[in-house]
This record gives C-alpha cells, sequence and structure tokens, in this order.
C-alpha cells in the first residue's frame, strides 16, 4: 500500500498525543502527580496539540478536507467514522482538564473527566487500529494483533513524551522511567511477533481463485493499460519490500533499543535527565515513523492478484 | 447510509462471456465516453498523450494467457465493479456517500458527499474502485443508471453502454436475481461463476467461462471434390489457370 504522509503523521503524531494525554491523566486520577497546575496545562496542551495536527494532516490526503464533517455521520459502520467520533469526543474531557487547570480548581469532577479523557484516547487509538485491522484485502492488517499494535506504540510515545514533560519541569525520579521502559519492551515484542506472523504465511487468496480459470499457469500478457493506473499506484506500492530488511532493523534500533538504553543510563547514572531524554524522543519518534512507514509499504493488497502476482 | 441493505428487489448486473471477448476494448471506451460526459464531473484523465498517461477507468480489460487443466489459450477479461451484495466498500465509508440500492442492487458513490478518503477502493479486492484526481472523489461503475431509466433515449439504448458497444456480444445486462431472467439462464447454461466468490462479498455480475477445447470444434462434414465433365470450358479454363500460374 501507498504511504501517505499525511496519513503517517496523523497516525504516529496523534498516537503521541493520546498516548500522552492517557498517561498524563491517569497519573493524576491515581493522585500520584507531581505536577503542579501549569506543568499539567502545558503538557496537556502538547497532547492536544499533537492530536489536533495529526488530526488535521489525516485531512490533508483527503480529495474535499471541506466535507470532513461529513465523517461523523456513519459510526453504525465504519471504523473511520467511529474514529472521528471518538477524537472529537475526546476533546470535551480534555478541553474541561484545560480550562480546569488553567483556573486552577480542583474539585472531584477532576478525577471523572481524567477517566473519560483516559477511555476517549484508548476508544480513538483502537478505532484507527481498527480501520486497518477491519480489511479483509490486506493480509499485513487485517489481525487483532493490529489495534493491540496501535495501542501499545501509542502507550509507548506517550509515556517517553511524558517522561521528556516531566523532566523539562524538574520532576524526576517518578515510576514514570519504569512505564517506559515496560512500554518500550511490550511493544516491542508485539512487533516481533507481527513480523513472524506476515512472514510465516503466504498469503490466502491466489490468482486461481480471483480469476476462476484454474489452478497455476496463468500469466498476465497485456495489463489493462500502458502505465500504471490508480489501483496500482495506490495498492501495489513495491519499494517497501524492497528494502524491508534494513528499515526494519532501523526500526527496531531507533523505536525500541536505542531510547531502552538512554533510559537505561538515566536510571543508572546522575546525568541530567532531558540530556538523555531529549536524544531518546528524537530516535524513538523516526523509529516509529519508520515503523509506520513500513507498515503501509508492506502491506498487499489483493486486488494485485489481477495484475500478475500469485499470492496475496 | 453505508449500511446495507437487508436485501435487495432486483439484483442488476452483467455477464461477461469470456468464451468470446475478443479483447478489443469497445467497452472500455464506451464506458469512458459515456461516464465522462453524463452525470457527474468528467473523468480525468492525466497527460494522456504523453509519456505517463493516467486516468480515471471504470471498467478495463486485462488479457491472460492460461494453461491448465481448465483451459488452455488467451483470455480476455473485461473488469469492473460487480455490484456485490454484502461489500466492505460500502459500510467502510464514513460519510455516507457509497451506497447500495435497495431497489435494484446497484453500488454507488454521491460524488457531492464523498471526502475523496480512498478507503473504498482499499476495501474493494477486485481493484474497481478509482479515485478521481481532479474531481476528489471515488469513481466506479454506475451500471450506467442515467441510461438504464433513461426514457428520454430510445428503448435499445437503455442498457450501459458496454453491453451496448460490444461487437461480439460477449456482454449482457439483466437481472440476476430473477432465475427466468437471459442472463439468469445463461449463467445455468454455461456455468457461470462470480469472481473471488472465495472472499465472500457476494459479486452479483457472473463470468461465463471459456468453453473446453472438445466443446468447440464442431464437426464439419468433408467437402464434396468437384466431378470433372471435361468439358470445352473446363478446359479453357484449365489452360487459363496453367498459363496464368507460369
Amino acid at each position: 500500500m501507498h504511504p501517505a504522509y499525511s496519513v503517517l503523521i496523523f497516525t504516529t503524531s496523534a498516537g503521541a498525543g493520546y498516548g500522552l494525554l492517557f498517561w498524563l491523566v491517569l497519573v493524576e486520577a491515581s493522585g500520584r502527580t507531581s505536577h503542579t497546575h501549569w506543568s499539567f496545562f502545558f503538557t496537556l496542551m502538547l497532547a492536544l496539540a499533537l492530536i489536533t495536527i495529526g488530526l488535521l494532516s489525516s485531512t490533508f490526503h483527503l480529495g474535499h478536507p471541506e466535507r470532513a464533517w461529513r465523517a461523523f455521520s456513519q459510526w453504525r459502520s465504519s471504523w473511520l467514522s467511529r474514529e472521528g467520533v471518538a477524537a472529537l469526543a475526546t476533546y470535551v474531557p480534555a478541553g474541561l482538564l484545560a480550562l480546569l487547570s488553567l483556573l486552577k480548581i480542583d474539585s472531584g469532577v477532576v478525577v471523572l473527566l481524567d477517566l473519560l479523557a483516559a477511555i476517549g484516547a484508548v476508544v480513538t487509538v483502537w478505532c484507527t487500529g481498527m480501520i486497518y485491522a477491519s480489511l479483509r484485502t490486506i493480509r499485513q492488517w487485517n489481525m487483532r494483533l493490529v489495534p493491540a499494535i496501535y495501542l501499545a506504540l501509542s502507550a509507548t510515545s506517550g509515556a517517553l513524551l511524558l517522561e521528556l514533560m516531566n523532566a523539562a519541569y524538574g520532576i524526576t525520579g517518578g515510576w514514570e522511567v519504569w512505564l517506559t521502559l515496560a512500554c518500550l519492551q511490550g511493544a516491542q515484542g508485539l512487533k516481533r511477533i507481527y513480523f513472524r506472523r506476515i512472514d510465516g504465511e503466504a498469503g490466502r487468496y491466489t490468482a486461481a481463485m480471483a480469476l476462476g480459470m484454474g489452478e497455476n499457469g496463468i500469466r498476465q500478457i497485456d495489463p489493462p493499460h500502458t502505465r500504471p493506473n490508480y489501483v496500482m499506484r495506490e495498492m501495489g506500492y513495491e519499494v517497501g519490500r524492497r528494502h524491508a530488511v534494513r528499515l526494519r532493523r532501523w526500526m527496531h534500533m531507533y523505536l525500541f533499543v536505542v531510547p531502552t538504553m538512554w533510559l537505561a543510563l538515566l536510571v543508572l547514572s546522575n546525568l541530567p535527565p532531558l540530556l538523555l531524554l531529549v536524544p531518546a524522543t528524537i530516535f524513538a519518534a523516526v523509529g516509529l515513523f519508520v515503523e509506520r512507514w513500513l507498515f503501509f509499504a508492506e502491506a498487499e493488497h489483493v486486488s494485485m492478484l489481477y495484475y500478475g502476482k500469485d499470492r496475496a | 447510509m453505508t449500511c446495507l441493505p437487508d436485501s435487495t428487489d432486483k439484483k442488476l448486473g452483467l455477464v461477461i462471456d469470456l468464451d468470446i471477448c475478443v479483447g478489443c476494448q469497445a467497452c472500455v471506451t464506451s464506458c469512458k465516453e459515456w461516464n465522462t460526459g453524463g452525470y457527474s464531473a468528467p473523468l480525468s484523465d492525466h497527460d494522456p498523450y504523453g509519456a505517463d498517461p493516467s486516468g480515471a477507468w471504470l471498467n478495463r480489460v486485462h488479457s491472460y494467457e492460461v494453461d491448465n487443466a481448465h483451459w488452455s489459450g488467451t483470455v480476455h477479461f473485461p473488469r469492473s465493479c460487480l455490484h456485490c451484495e454484502t461489500p466492505d466498500c460500502v459500510t467502510v465509508c464514513p460519510t455516507g456517500a457509497s451506497y447500495k440500492r435497495a431497489e435494484d442492487g446497484i453500488v454507488l458513490v454521491n460524488p457531492d458527499t464523498c471526502i475523496g478518503c480512498k478507503l473504498c477502493s482499499w476495501a474493494c479486492p477486485y481493484g474497481a474502485r478509482e479515485y478521481d484526481h481532479d474531481h476528489g472523489v471515488m469513481k466506479k461503475c454506475t451500471l450506467c443508471v442515467d441510461r438504464i431509466y433513461n426514457e428520454t433515449i430510445p428503448e435499445e439504448d437503455r442498457i450501459p453502454a458496454c453491453v451496448r458497444a460490444c461487437p461480439t456480444g460477449a456482454r449482457a445486462f439483466g437481472d440476476l436475481g430473477d432465475p427466468d431472467s437471459a442472463v439468469s439462464q445463461s449463467v445455468a447454461e454455461r456455468d457461470g461463476f462470480g469472481l473471488f466468490e472465495e472472499f465472500g462479498y457476494k459479486p452479483v455480475n457472473r463470468y461465463l467461462p471459456p468453453r473446453k477445447g472438445s466443446d468447440r470444434a464442431p464437426t464439419v462434414a468433408t467437402e464434396e471434390a468437384p466431378t470433372n465433365t471435361g468439358s470445352a470450358m473446363e478446359k479453357l479454363f484449365a489452360w487459363a489457370d496453367r498459363a496464368l500460374s507460369r
């Protein structure tokens, strides 16, 4: 599948934003937060900024961005619509929390809003994963593991950002670093299972099924047009598969191994936390972008069976 | 609404005879011609006369070489939307622009509400939906909904443009939900099949398989050798034949 940059930015940026929102409000709801009203407010604003940048970016690949509001209407059947509704709904508790912290109001309702915002973040990211997991046309996406990976990577990038913001506000020694390390290991484990699964199966569907003209011995001698058409450009993206091995290695290195090493140094040494967390976050961001790019580029679409592929 | 209807009154669709399709692309061009000038905006083309032409087409013909127990030879293979009974291309649509009509089963895109997110094309295993880069919306076969019910055109033209254009009669249009219709009869007679039934969208369009070699070779009586009467006229022609052959 062709990796549209707007969608890569959307899923990574909004994913990190929802992850940050999730951990920030959970830590607050647990009553163990060391944040002041101001540091909470600015961290929440960072989360909402990442989410908003992501959501706006997702409209850039639309043919008619001005009609994007229509996408809230079909939540009964469409995961894309559900994602839009969940994203919009999450703004309500998150926005109220921002307002309360700005006005320095500590009320019992804060915990309720925290929980609603956390649920909203999980549901939105889950819906994002389900947009892909519900497509039976793409075997690399059509698995239960996919929404779990979206959630795990959202949690990982969010935890790393929370750790970074904590360090920026001089909040150190918290248990967030262990949370981040746990997320990194969990997400890496899921990605390893994912790659083993997609490499281990040859594809359920064959050209023989698609064409209905017997097994074997089928060769496309004349494609419908002289140059690649929309379907071939969108669904038949090949670049990622050629470089998949190297890109996967980069992804593991940048997204998981390097941040884990920096965080281990943070625990073991007395170096200034920001000095370690800034590069860790940058490496993770690059790794996450490579991960999302590969998620698209490695996905094979069954319509390519009509264009000369044997299996998908 | 992007929820599918429980059932449709009719199942309008195409029957394509792979035995007689010659791959002439007449259905492709007539489809483009009708649908570029009819409802909605034109089907855009990019660099049409240049080195890298591309554009939105609703019907495309592939050509395959098949050599197996089932069939041996060249097969020209027209492929367009199959107007499936349970397609995800409808249910994934976030805006309700993609819908299946309860009255006749035709799957359509409303160009006024489509946001061009392309998700429906990702959900289609047949590659039947194409994005129109100029119009910013998805385009697909409409089964010429603006012809088949159109009372302002002659009755013989009230069939899809591709069916009307096919010079070999390889395409037929009708109600595949009615077992007595001509299309259903031909499907029953020729073991017509749906594309990619394993995928489970329940396509409505049917394909008639190429006939087996043994079905095709007719037994023709050998021509009788002409009798020689030995007339003067025959001798003249025989001489002329020899003289001219020299």
